[in-house]
C-alpha cells in the first residue's frame, strides 16, 4: 500500500460529521445569539438611543457575556455542539481572546498574557485589517477614479 | 551479555525476566467515571492535582503516583537503580518536577503516546542485562495540558472530530525487580517509525495504526508465533479508527488478531456516554490502563500473556503547521504470568 493508497483507506475508514446536520446547529445557535443580539438593539433604540450608541452598547453587552461564558466553561461546550454557530458572532472573537486571557495569565502578563492574549484572534485581525484596506481601495478606486 | 537474547530483526528475549514486582496508577475523574474506574488506585477529583498550572498538575499526578507505589509496596526511593519516564509535555516538564525530590537516577523519555512501552522496555532490559536490580517504568498526560501543547487553549469554542481521540488524564507506574514478582517481562520488540505521510493531527490512529502493524507484525515474526499464542495484544491508543485499520492491515499479512485485539483508548472511556470521539490517547492511557486492569487480570490469572503494544504518533504543534506528516511508533512488550 503506498501513501495515496493508505488515505482513500483511512477516509474510508474515519467517520465524519454530518455537514447538513453541522450546518443546521451553526444555523440553529448562531441565529439564536443574532436574534438575542437584536431583541437587545431593539429595546436600546426604543429607550432612545442612537443605531451608532445602541450598537456600541450592544457589542459590550454580547463581548462581556461571551467572556463570562468561557470563564465559566460553557462556551467550550457550546462550541463544540454549535461549531461555526458559535464562532462567526462577534461572540466567537470574543471566546477567543478569553480562552487564550485565562489559558496562558500563568505564564506572567508579559510572556503570558501580553504575548499570546491574540493567539487565535491574531489572524483575524491582521487579515480583517488587510482586507478591509483593499476594500478601501476598491471603494476609492469604483468612486474617484472611474 | 549472553548472545542468544537477541533474536530476529529487532526482538529481545531475555534469558532472565525482568519482574513487575508492583504497580500503581492515578487517573482524573473522568477517566475515575469510565469503564476501569474502580480498577485505578486512585482517582484525584481536583483536576489541578493540588497544583497552581496545568504543567505542575502534571508533575503533581506524576509525584502522586509514585507516592502511590511506594505506599503499595515496601520500596523505598533509595532502592531505586534507575527511572524511565516521561510526558508529551515541552522537554518533559511534568517528568522532570514530578521525580526530582525522590533524588532518583533519571531517564527521560520521549515516545509520544507510546513512552509506556519504551520506558518498560528499557527498564526491564536493564535489569535482564543485569545493569540494575530494581528500575521504574512510568508515563504519565494530563487532558489540559495536552490540550495546552498541541490544539488550543481549553476554553476556546471548537468543534472536535469524530476521530479525534480524548488525552487521558493519568499516571501508571511500574516497579520492575530482577527476584520476583507478579507478573513478568519476558521480551520486547521496539518498533521502528512508521510514515503513511497522514497530515491530520486529530486522526491519530490512522498516524499510528501501520507502526503498530509493523511492530506486531515484526514480533510474530521475530519469535515465530501465532497471534493466537497471546490472551491479548493490547495497543495503546488507536481508538475505534485505528483498531479497524490495525486489523485490516495485518489481515492483509494473513494475521488475524481480530478475537484478542484490544485498544487501551476504548477500554478506558465509554463514548456513548461521555463523549470521548474516536477514545482515550496520550501517555497515560496505556500506562493507566497497564497499571490496572492488565496487570490485574494477568495477576488474578485472568490472561496468562499479553503482547503490550503502547502506541505514539510523532508530532509537535510546529512540525504541523510546517506541513510535516506525523509518523508513528509503536514499541512492544511481552508480560507474562508468573
Amino acid at each position: 500500500m503506498n501513501n495515496q493508497e493508505y488515505a482513500k483507506y483511512v477516509k474510508e475508514v474515519t467517520p465524519a460529521k454530518s455537514l447538513w446536520l453541522n450546518m443546521l446547529k451553526a444555523f440553529v445557535i448562531g441565529g439564536i445569539i443574532c436574534t438575542i443580539a437584536q431583541f437587545i438593539l431593539n429595546y436600546l433604540i426604543s429607550m432612545d438611543f442612537s443605531k451608532e450608541d445602541a450598537a456600541g452598547i450592544l457589542n459590550i453587552i454580547l463581548i462581556g457575556f461571551a467572556v463570562i461564558f468561557t470563564g465559566l466553561g460553557y462556551y467550550s461546550k457550546l462550541g463544540n455542539f454549535a461549531g461555526a454557530g458559535t464562532l462567526v458572532p462577534i461572540t466567537g472573537f470574543a471566546n477567543s481572546i478569553a480562552s487564550a486571557t485565562i489559558e496562558y495569565k500563568k505564564e506572567g502578563y508579559v510572556f503570558g498574557v501580553g504575548c499570546k492574549i491574540f493567539t487565535i484572534a491574531g489572524p483575524v485581525i491582521l487579515y480583517g485589517i488587510v482586507s478591509s484596506w483593499f476594500a478601501g481601495l476598491i471603494y476609492y478606486i469604483v468612486n474617484y477614479v472611474i | 551479555m549472553n548472545q542468544t537474547q537477541i533474536i530476529g530483526k529487532a526482538s529481545l528475549s531475555f534469558n532472565k525476566p525482568a519482574y513487575i514486582s508492583n504497580y500503581a496508577s492515578v487517573v482524573g475523574q473522568l477517566e475515575g467515571q469510565g469503564p476501569l474506574g474502580k480498577l485505578f488506585d486512585c482517582v484525584e477529583k481536583d483536576p489541578m492535582f493540588g497544583g497552581t498550572t496545568w504543567e505542575e498538575a502534571e508533575s503533581f499526578l506524576q509525584n502522586q503516583t509514585l507516592r502511590t507505589l511506594f505506599k503499595k509496596s515496601s520500596l523505598k526511593p533509595t532502592d531505586i537503580r534507575y527511572i524511565f519516564a516521561g510526558d508529551l509535555l515541552g522537554q518533559l516538564i511534568a517528568s522532570t518536577f514530578g521525580i526530582i525530590n525522590y533524588n532518583m537516577p533519571f531517564f527521560g523519555l520521549y515516545g509520544a503516546c507510546s513512552t509506556m512501552g519504551e520506558s518498560l522496555a528499557l527498564a526491564s532490559m536493564t535489569i535482564a542485562g543485569g545493569f540494575a536490580d530494581k528500575t521504574i517504568a512510568m508515563a504519565s498526560s494530563h487532558f489540559a495540558s495536552a490540550e495546552k501543547t498541541f490544539r488550543f487553549p481549553l476554553g476556546y469554542g471548537c468543534q472536535r472530530k469524530q476521530c479525534a481521540t480524548w488525552t487521558v488524564t493519568g499516571c501508571g507506574a511500574v516497579a520492575l525487580d530482577s527476584k520476583e514478582g507478579i507478573a513478568k517481562i519476558t521480551g520486547i520488540t521496539p518498533g521502528k517509525m512508521v510514515d503513511f505521510g497522514v497530515k491530520e493531527s486529530d486522526n491519530m490512529g490512522a498516524c499510528m495504526a501501520p507502526a503498530a502493524a509493523d511492530t506486531i507484525l515484526t514480533h510474530l515474526t521475530d519469535f515465530n508465533l501465532n497471534a493466537n499464542y497471546y490472551d491479548k495484544i493490547i495497543t495503546g491508543d488507536l481508538g475505534y479508527v485505528g483498531q479497524t485499520i490495525l486489523i485490516n492491515l495485518l489481515k492483509q499479512n494473513k494475521i488475524d488478531i481480530s478475537a484478542n485485539h484490544m485498544d487501551c483508548g476504548i477500554e478506558i472511556f465509554d463514548n456513548a456516554n461521555q463523549g470521548t470521539g474516536s477514545g482515550g490517547s496520550g501517555c497515560g492511557c496505556s500506562a493507566s490502563t497497564l497499571c490496572s486492569m492488565i496487570l490485574k487480570n494477568i495477576e488474578n490469572k485472568v490472561w496468562k500473556r499479553v503482547l503490550f503494544v503502547p502506541t505514539g504518533a510523532l508530532l509537535n504543534p510546529i512540525s504541523f503547521n510546517e506541513g510535516k506528516s506525523i509518523p508513528g511508533i509503536a514499541h512492544a512488550v511481552v508480560i507474562e504470568e508468573v
